[in-house]
C-alpha cells in the first residue's frame, strides 16, 4: 500500500459517506443544470450539447494534467481522434448506430491516447508540453493530408447516424443528441469519480508529488500514467464521438492546437485536480465565450485574455477551487 | 545546384530571423523560469510599430527599427513589473495560463488598432534587389537578416561572457537566491534581461517580417516556433539556440521547398525526434 493510498484509507474510512453524498450531489448538480439549460435555452440545445462535448475533454485532460501532472497542450489529439474514429467508421464502414459509432470513438480515443501517452511521457516540464504541441499538430497535418479519408481541410460530412436505440430520431432541434450528451456526461463522471478514488486513482496523485519515491515503493509510475493516459484518451474519445454524432460533421478544427490550448485554460479557469473544477471552467468559459463573441465579436479575445489574467491574479485554485475554499471556511466559521 | 543554394539561403536567414526573435525567449526561460508564450506577442508588437513608423509617420527604415524596439520595450516593462513579476516560480500551468491570457489580449488589441490586415514594413532601397556573387544571386534583405542574427549572437556572447552584467546574469542563471546572497541584485538582472529579450524580439519582428508576416495571429501562429526552438535548443544556452535555429529553420524550408503538400509534417517530426533523444535539449545542463 502506497503512503497517499493509506491516507486516502484513514480519511475515507468515517467520511465515505459524506463521499457517496458529494458524489450524488454532483450527479445531480449535473441533472439539475442540465434540465435547467434544456428549458432555458430551448432554441441553443446545439451550443449546450457542445458544451457536453468540450466538458468530456476537459475531464479526461484533468485526468492526466490535474491528477498526474503531465503538462500538455495537445490534448486535443485524442478529442480529433475519437470524432474522426465514429465519423470515418460512419461514412466509409456503414456503421451508422449511434452506440457502435460511440463505441468506435472510444477505441479511436484510447489508441490516440497510448500513442500520445507514448510520446509525452518521455520528457517532462517545458519539453513534455513541446512535444505535446508537435503531436497536435502532427495529427492535424496529417488528417490534412489524408483527405481521402478524413475530408482534408473541407471536412468530413455526410455523417447519418441511425434513431438512438432504433427509437429516438437525431431532430432538428436536437433534443435527442443533448440528452444522449448528458446522459454519457452522467455516466463518464460517476465512472471517473470511482477512478480517481480508487487506490490507483490515488498511485496517480501520488506521482504527481514525488515519482521517485513511488518508484521507491516498488511501483512503476509510467505504467500507471500509460493506464490514466489510456483512460484519458476513452473519455476524450466519448466527447469526440458526441460532438461527431450531433453536428453530424468533423472538421480539422477538432484536432487543432487552439482546442487543446482552449481545453487547457477551460482546466485552469475552473481549477485542476477536480472534476467539478474541470466541469466549471468548462461551463464558464464556454457561455463567456458565446456571450462575449456575439456581444463584440471584435473584443472577445481580449475579454477572453483579461479573463484569465484575472483568473491568475485572483482566483489562482480556480474558480471552484477559489469557492470551495471560500465556503469551507464560512461552514467553518458558522459552526 | 541551384534548388540547394536557395534552400541553403533561405534557411539560413529564417533560422537566423528565429534565433534574433528566440535568443531572449530562451535567456529569460533560463533565467526567470517562465514558460513565456507572450514572447511572439511582443515581435509582434515590434512589427506593428515598425510599420506605423515607417508607413505613416514616414520615418527612414532605421528610425523605424529604432522606435519599433524601444517602443515595445516601453510597452513590456510596465507589463513585466505587473504582472510577469507575480508569476516568477509559479507552477508551469499557472505560468501558461497568465502569458496565453496577455497573448490573447495583445492580439485582441492589436486587431482592434490596426485591423486584421497583413501589415508590411517598407525596405530601404539599399535592401531590395539582390546582389549578385557572380555564380547566383541573393536578394539583398536575406543578407541583411543574416548579418543581423550574426552580430546579435556575437554581441549577446560578448554580454554574457566578458561583461560584469554577463557575469552577475550567469550567477542569477546558476543560483538565483544564492547570487542574490553575494549581492547581485537580482531583480535589476531579471528586468533589464527581460528588456533585452523583448528588445531582440521586437528587432527579430521588424527584421523578419519579410518571412513571418505581421498580422493579429502572428502572436499564436509562431509562439509555438519560438517556444519549439527553446526547447530544443536548451533554455538558457546561446549556441543551443543557434544550432536549433540553424537546424530546424533547415528541416523546415528544406520541407517546404521540397514536399510543400506536406507543409509542417517534417518539422514537428524533427522536433519529436531530437527532443526524444535530448530531452533537456541540445545544449541542455543536466540539474
Amino acid at each position: 500500500m502506497t503512503m497517499a493510498a493509506m491516507n486516502d484509507a484513514m480519511t475515507s474510512a468515517p467520511g465515505k459517506g459524506r463521499k457517496l453524498g458529494r458524489d450524488l450531489a454532483g450527479l445531480a448538480a449535473i441533472l439539475a443544470l442540465a434540465v435547467l439549460g434544456y428549458f432555458l435555452f430551448p432554441n441553443n440545445l446545439a451550443l449546450l450539447t457542445r458544451i457536453t462535448a468540450i466538458a468530456l475533454l476537459v475531464l479526461s485532460l484533468d485526468l492526466v494534467t490535474g491528477y498526474c501532472g503531465v503538462a500538455t497542450l495537445g490534448h486535443a489529439a485524442l478529442f480529433g481522434s475519437g470524432a474522426y474514429a465514429a465519423g470515418i467508421a460512419a461514412v466509409h464502414f456503414g456503421i451508422t448506430d449511434p452506440l457502435l459509432m460511440l463505441a468506435c470513438g472510444i477505441l479511436g480515443g484510447s489508441l490516440a491516447g497510448l500513442v500520445c501517452g507514448v510520446v509525452i511521457l518521455r520528457a517532462h516540464g517545458l519539453p513534455q508540453l513541446v512535444l505535446s504541441i508537435a503531436l497536435i499538430h502532427l495529427f492535424h497535418e496529417f488528417a490534412n493530408k489524408a483527405s481521402s479519408w478524413t475530408g482534408g481541410s473541407d471536412g468530413l460530412a455526410g455523417i447519418a447516424p441511425d434513431p438512438l436505440l432504433g427509437h429516438f430520431e437525431f431532430d432538428l432541434w436536437g433534443r435527442t443528441a443533448y440528452v444522449f450528451g448528458i446522459v454519457l456526461l452522467a455516466v463518464v463522471f460517476t465512472i471517473l469519480r470511482l477512478i480517481v478514488r480508487s487506490p490507483f486513482g490515488m498511485l496517480c496523485r501520488g506521482i504527481k508529488e514525488d515519482p521517485i519515491r513511488i518508484r521507491a515503493m516498488g511501483a512503476s509510475p509510467k505504467l500507471a500514467l500509460m493506464k490514466m493516459y489510456v483512460i484519458s484518451g476513452a473519455v476524450a474519445g466519448t466527447g469526440g464521438a458526441l460532438n461527431a454524432i450531433s453536428t453530424q460533421v468533423v472538421g480539422l478544427d477538432s484536432l487543432s492546437f487552439t482546442l487543446s490550448a482552449e481545453s487547457l485554460v477551460m482546466l485552469v479557469l475552473g481549477g485542476t485536480g477536480s472534476l467539478f473544477g474541470a466541469l466549471t471552467g468548462t461551463i464558464v468559459f464556454m457561455f463567456f465565450e458565446d456571450l462575449v463573441s456575439a456581444a463584440n465579436p471584435f473584443h472577445w479575445l481580449t475579454m477572453v485574455g483579461a479573463l484569465l489574467i484575472a483568473v491568475v491574479l485572483f482566483a489562482p485554485k480556480g474558480l471552484y477551487g477559489t469557492v470551495a475554499g471560500l465556503v469551507s471556511r464560512w461552514w467553518g466559521t458558522f459552526r | 545546384m541551384q534548388t540547394v543554394f536557395s534552400i541553403a539561403v533561405d534557411a539560413l536567414a529564417y533560422g537566423m530571423v528565429l534565433f534574433v526573435i528566440s535568443i531572449g525567449l530562451s535567456v529569460t526561460m533560463g533565467l526567470m523560469r517562465v514558460v513565456n508564450l507572450a514572447h511572439g506577442a511582443f515581435a509582434m508588437i515590434g512589427g506593428y510599430i515598425a510599420s506605423y513608423a515607417a508607413r505613416d509617420l514616414g520615418l527612414g527604415f532605421g528610425f523605424a527599427v529604432l522606435f519599433a524596439v524601444f517602443g515595445t520595450i516601453a510597452i513590456a516593462v510596465p507589463i513585466e513589473r505587473l504582472l510577469y513579476r507575480r508569476i516568477y516560480g509559479a507552477p508551469e500551468l499557472t505560468q501558461v495560463l497568465m502569458t496565453i491570457g496577455i497573448t490573447f489580449c495583445i492580439i485582441g488589441i492589436a486587431n482592434y488598432v490596426f485591423g486584421p490586415t497583413l501589415k508590411t514594413v517598407p525596405l530601404p532601397a539599399a535592401l531590395q534587389g539582390s546582389v549578385d556573387l557572380g555564380f547566383r544571386s541573393i536578394a539583398t534583405h536575406r543578407i541583411f537578416a543574416i548579418l543581423c542574427g550574426l552580430s546579435v549572437a556575437v554581441a549577446l556572447w560578448y554580454l554574457i561572457e566578458k561583461t560584469a552584467f554577463g557575469v552577475k546574469l550567469r550567477a542569477a542563471v546558476d543560483n538565483a537566491a544564492m547570487a542574490a546572497a553575494l549581492g547581485v541584485r537580482t531583480e535589476i538582472v531579471y528586468a533589464v534581461s527581460f528588456a533585452v529579450a523583448v528588445g531582440l524580439a521586437a528587432l527579430g519582428g521588424v527584421v523578419g517580417a519579410e518571412l513571418l508576416p505581421v498580422e493579429p495571429y502572428y502572436a499564436l501562429r509562431y509562439m509555438v516556433t519560438f517556444l519549439v526552438v527553446v526547447s530544443v535548443g536548451g533554455a538558457g544556452s546561446i549556441p543551443g539556440a543557434l544550432v536549433a535555429c540553424l537546424l530546424l529553420g533547415g528541416i523546415d524550408t528544406a520541407g517546404r521547398y521540397l514536399m510543400p503538400e506536406f507543409g509542417e509534417f517534417f518539422f514537428y517530426l524533427a522536433v519529436i525526434a531530437i527532443v526524444c533523444v535530448f530531452p533537456r535539449g541540445l545544449a541542455g545542463r543536466t540539474r
